[in-house]
């Protein structure tokens, strides 16, 4: 990984406050996505992936959400830092994000052609570009058919109910790249649908952002969809990232205890048919663990675990936040 | 032993959570207060009315059109009665209404409800339209048609009324138990082998119990204003019997100078009516049934 | 094309509706009573007297006989004769309804200006004070008794600040008829008769307020809560990662969904405000339906109270029929659905 990278998550800590609780649920989160790489941000529901998400396209419901310190920067300039109004800017232009539940982030009582239009017409305004109805709709069409939409006229007419699964989610996705945005974010793409469907799904997602050399973000909790589809891989557990590396080296060699049994979870169809899954739950995020989040939970946790562990390299760009990592490599 | 101990322990905790709830909810609390006062009030009215014996059919032309004073609080009427004595004695009468109507229609109305809701079918498009025929009746019109062919009186209204009010209280539980007839709970106690019967009251019933209560709450107010609309028409309950809407209509003709004979009945139908929406509404919100009108 | 189906289907049921609500008036008035002749005749009248009307009305045939009679008659449009005014009930009721149907019409168009803004300004503000607000003032709505609100805003208006007119639909004075749409607001606008519109609105105002209260509180909490209920949908969210702004994704992709709840609750409750109706023409002596049918109701004028209790049904079907097509106009999702089941 060289050169300035296109977003660059430094340290970056949300809280949550709800009934008069606050919860911490981002801790010291740091990324990095290179311009035309893909980067894969892996871990189970409630993890805060999701927020992580959010808090990078700016869409973080404050409150309750708060902010507590870190940096996200886009192109090295900081968003926490910039105004609304050029923030604003960016969202869905520069930076534009891909939505998991094809079935609700459609409004059901618009059609495709409508909405898009209303997209495109805005992002147009932010970018101090002039096109007329008739250019949006040529944009449009050109979009769907990108996404491999057979009739691009006749889905623009479409209301969302009358597509398929598998349909609404291509048309998210051109909602996405309607405006050639530098970086997309993917948030579990597919997961709502069949998974034949799921799988043509990602095909064309990554076809298309190869094509055009745009970076990836993808959030996930399934490992496969990691090792198709993803470069790098960040694997968070309980708002803190545990360990990153290039794909191949993660999975040929999982370092803290947390990624091992992650890896562990997924049945594999050679003879090892031992399945093995992790005992206990994700931690109180109101109370966690001073330390290592993950030593309620982890077998070789020791006195050492209550303070919380740094990045530790494993490998030429393959760190992991363990303090038992000798043992824990196999 | 040790899980029945800890379930009634849950149990408890859950009436305290529910307790501690409803008391930071002023909406409930003030509603429950007043609900409180009115049937106190109406239960006990013949011992702490001041005036008692004006229930009835007496004049008084001494003390008629008296303004409300520290004797006749609410002042006195057109011939002479204590308006305050004839308002207690009408609770009673508002809140037998209502309660006679919800008694009839809120069993035929749930029961009718879980049939449609959990055989669907044929059942469920009979019922159904049935309830979209008594809609389309306005409850106050259909007691003006009763009345209009048998004698205007207290009982008749209430049959009016009920022969029509069900219908909410079946199309409150249809559109529950038709999302609650596959889920899981369901699907279990029928493999088991329950009976019909049990499964629509001991399974499916307790699931709305929350939704039925926070209707019945709010529907109280909604009888007692037809009621009350009803006799101001002059086709509820007849004099002498003291009644709220009848007392407004009579008062009305003085208007505006002896403000206090129509007015003061008026608002305590407000009084009693607001009670109970205020304590549906605070019950909507502790128990979560936002759908529940 | 699927709309025509949708179309279809809404119609088919209104009318099965509507048969519905035949055999219930039939019951009301030919079954319930007993002896209807009798009861038309009065005590006083002879055994044959009686018995000459019983064979006139066909009460001594079967029932089934009777009631299809009756259902020939309503569908000739034949309520039968007023025994009161001697003329056929629909000439009467012809002549009422379009006083009833404009203060109806006021009424629903104020619940909708006033109550659906207010709505939307509490969700925007959930839980502040123009919420709470808000809420008191939707729950004081539909405790206050109409007739006493009617009384309040006579008393206020007419009698303290001699502000408006207290009773009827047009001043004594006022020469103008209602000849076009029977609507008194439309027609002296059709005709430019400024003056006349004015008298018109100043004698709407007060029973409108009257019967509107309790609705717009409806219109204002359901718009609030589905207004808030749309704004945790994905949908909205997803706008919001797509740089469209605040008040587009306010107005356009939120208000539109939010719609449809507080339109199928005003359906829904149009049976209670006509019945609410009822009471306020008669504080305002307002020339309407309900005037008509209490005036009969205490003559014992049968075939008139019946001929209301139908029209008021029919109406309550007609508008809720309105309302399923626009909102199957607004929500494609109800005329695809409505067209498929």
């Amino acid at each position: 990984m060289t050169g300035e990278p296109l977003l660059s998550v430094r340290g970056l800590s949300v809280d949550f406050s709800t009934y008069g609780r606050r919860s911490q649920v981002l801790r010291d989160v740091s990324l990095d996505v290179p311009a035309h790489r893909h980067v894969a941000l892996v871990g189970e529901s409630g993890c805060g992936k999701s927020v992580t998400m959010r808090t990078i396209m700016g869409i973080l419901p404050t409150p309750p959400a708060r902010i507590v310190c870190g940096q996200i920067l886009f192109d090295g300039r900081d968003l926490l830092a910039m105004r609304p109004r050029e923030r604003e800017r960016l969202r869905g232009t520069a930076m534009s994000m891909v939505f998991q539940d094809p079935m609700t982030s459609l409004n059901p009582v618009f059609t495709i052609g409508d909405q898009m239009a209303t997209i495109l017409k805005y992002a147009d305004r932010r970018l101090g570009r002039v096109r007329g109805r008739r250019g949006r709709m040529a944009r449009i069409f050109e979009v769907l058919g990108q996404v491999r939409m057979p009739d691009p006229e006749r889905i623009a007419r479409s209301y969302p109910i009358m597509l398929s699964g598998g349909m609404r989610q291509r048309v998210l996705i051109a909602m996405a790249l309607l405006s050639e945005p530098r970086l997309l974010i993917a948030d579990e793409p597919g997961t709502a649908l069949d998974v034949t469907t799921q799988a043509q799904i990602l095909k064309l997602l990554k076809d298309l952002v190869e094509d055009r050399g745009l970076a990836l973000l993808m959030i996930t909790h399934n490992l496969g969809v990691v090792r198709e589809a993803a470069d790098y891989v960040y694997v968070m557990y309980a708002g803190s990232v545990v360990e990153h590396a290039p794909t191949a080296d993660l999975f040929a060699r999982p370092s803290h205890p947390y990624t091992h049994a992650l890896i562990d979870c997924v049945p594999k169809l050679s003879g090892d048919t031992a399945f093995r899954g992790i005992d206990g739950s994700l931690p109180d995020y109101t109370a966690p663990p001073a330390g290592c989040r993950f030593s309620p939970r982890c077998v070789l946790a020791t006195a050492l675990c209550d303070r919380p562990p740094s990045d530790r390299p494993v490998s030429e760009g393959h760190l992991a936040a363990c303090w038992h990592l000798a043992e824990a490599a196999p | 032993m040790s899980a029945s101990v800890s379930a009634a322990s849950v149990r408890i905790s859950i009436a305290y959570q529910n307790w501690h709830r409803f008391s930071r909810n002023p909406t409930a609390l003030i509603g429950a207060a007043i609900v409180t006062i009115v049937v106190l009030a109406a239960l006990l009215a013949p011992w702490i009315a001041p005036h008692p014996d004006h229930v009835g059919a007496i004049v008084n032309f001494r003390v008629r059109h008296q303004p409300p004073s520290a004797q006749y609080w609410f002042g006195t009427d057109n011939v002479g009665r204590d308006i305050f004595s004839r308002v207690l004695f009408g609770y009673r009468i508002s809140l037998l209404l209502a309660a006679v109507v919800l008694g009839f229609a809120v069993p035929v109305g749930a029961t009718l409800g879980l049939l449609a809701g959990y055989f669907g079918g044929w059942m469920e498009i009979l019922i159904m339209r049935l309830t979209d025929v008594a809609l389309a009746i306005p409850p106050l019109v259909m007691a003006l048609a009763v009345t209009a062919v048998l004698t205007p009186n207290l009982l008749h209204a209430m049959f009016a009324i009920a022969a029509l009010w069900w219908t909410w209280h079946t199309r409150l539980i249809f559109s529950i138990t038709r999302t609650l007839r596959h889920q899981e709970f369901v699907e279990a106690a029928r493999t088991l082998g329950a009976s019909r019967f049990h499964i629509l009251f001991r399974e499916l019933l307790p699931n709305c119990a929350s939704a039925i209560l926070v209707k019945v709450s709010l529907d109280f107010g909604f009888v007692i204003l037809i009621g009350a609309a009803l006799s101001y028409l002059g086709l509820g309950v007849q004099p002498p019997t003291p009644d709220l809407g009848t007392m407004v209509a009579n008062g009305a003709d003085f208007l505006p100078d002896r403000w206090w004979e129509s007015l003061l009945p008026g608002a305590a139908i407000l009084f009693v009516a607001l009670g109970f929406n205020l304590l549906g509404d605070g019950l909507r919100d502790l128990y979560d049934v936002e759908s529940v009108r | 094309m699927e709309f025509f189906y949708f179309l279809i289907r809404r119609v088919f049921w209104s009318l099965l509706v509507l048969f519905g609500l035949s055999i219930v008036i039939f019951v009301i008035a030919r079954v319930m009573p007993g002896d209807p002749a009798r009861m038309a005749m009065g005590p006083r009248a002879s055994q044959e007297q009686v018995a000459d009307l019983k064979a006139k009305m066909g009460l001594d045939k079967p029932i089934l006989a009777q009631y299809g009679q009756f259902a020939v008659g309503l569908l000739h449009g034949d309520l039968g004769l007023s025994f009161l005014t001697k003329r056929p009930v629909n000439h009467d009721i012809a002549e009422t309804f379009a006083a009833t149907f404009e203060l109806v019409l006021a009424t629903i168009l104020v619940a909708f200006v006033v109550g659906v803004p207010l709505g939307v300004v509490a969700a925007a503000n959930k839980d502040g004070w123009v919420d709470n607000l808000v809420r008191f003032f939707a729950i004081l709505g539909a405790a206050t008794p109409s007739f006493l609100l009617a009384l309040l805003l006579q008393v206020l208006a007419g009698y303290v600040l001699h502000a408006l007119p207290t009773t009827g639909r047009v001043s004594p004075d006022s020469p103008f008829t209602a000849d076009i749409t029977g609507l008194l607001t439309l027609d002296t606008l059709l005709r430019g008769n400024l003056g006349g519109l004015s008298d018109a609105l100043r004698h709407l105002l007060l029973p409108t307020l009257a019967l509107s209260a309790a609705t717009i509180g409806q219109i204002a909490r359901i718009t609030r809560s589905s207004m808030i209920d749309v704004s945790t949908q994905d949908y909205i969210e997803a706008v919001r990662a797509f740089g469209v702004p605040d008040r587009v994704r306010m107005f356009k992709y939120m208000l539109r969904p939010a719609f449809v709840p507080p339109m199928t609750i005003m359906g829904l409750e149009f049976a209670s405000l006509l019945g609410n109706a009822f009471v306020v023409e008669l504080v305002f002596s307002w020339p309407g339906m309900a005037s008509y049918g209490v005036r009969s109701i205490l003559q014992k004028d049968l075939n008139a109270v019946m001929g209301v209790v139908m029209i008021s049904g029919v109406f309550f079907v007609v508008i809720n029929l309105m309302i399923d097509v626009l909102v199957g106009f607004i929500d494609p999702r109800v005329r695809i659905r409505g067209a498929r089941a």
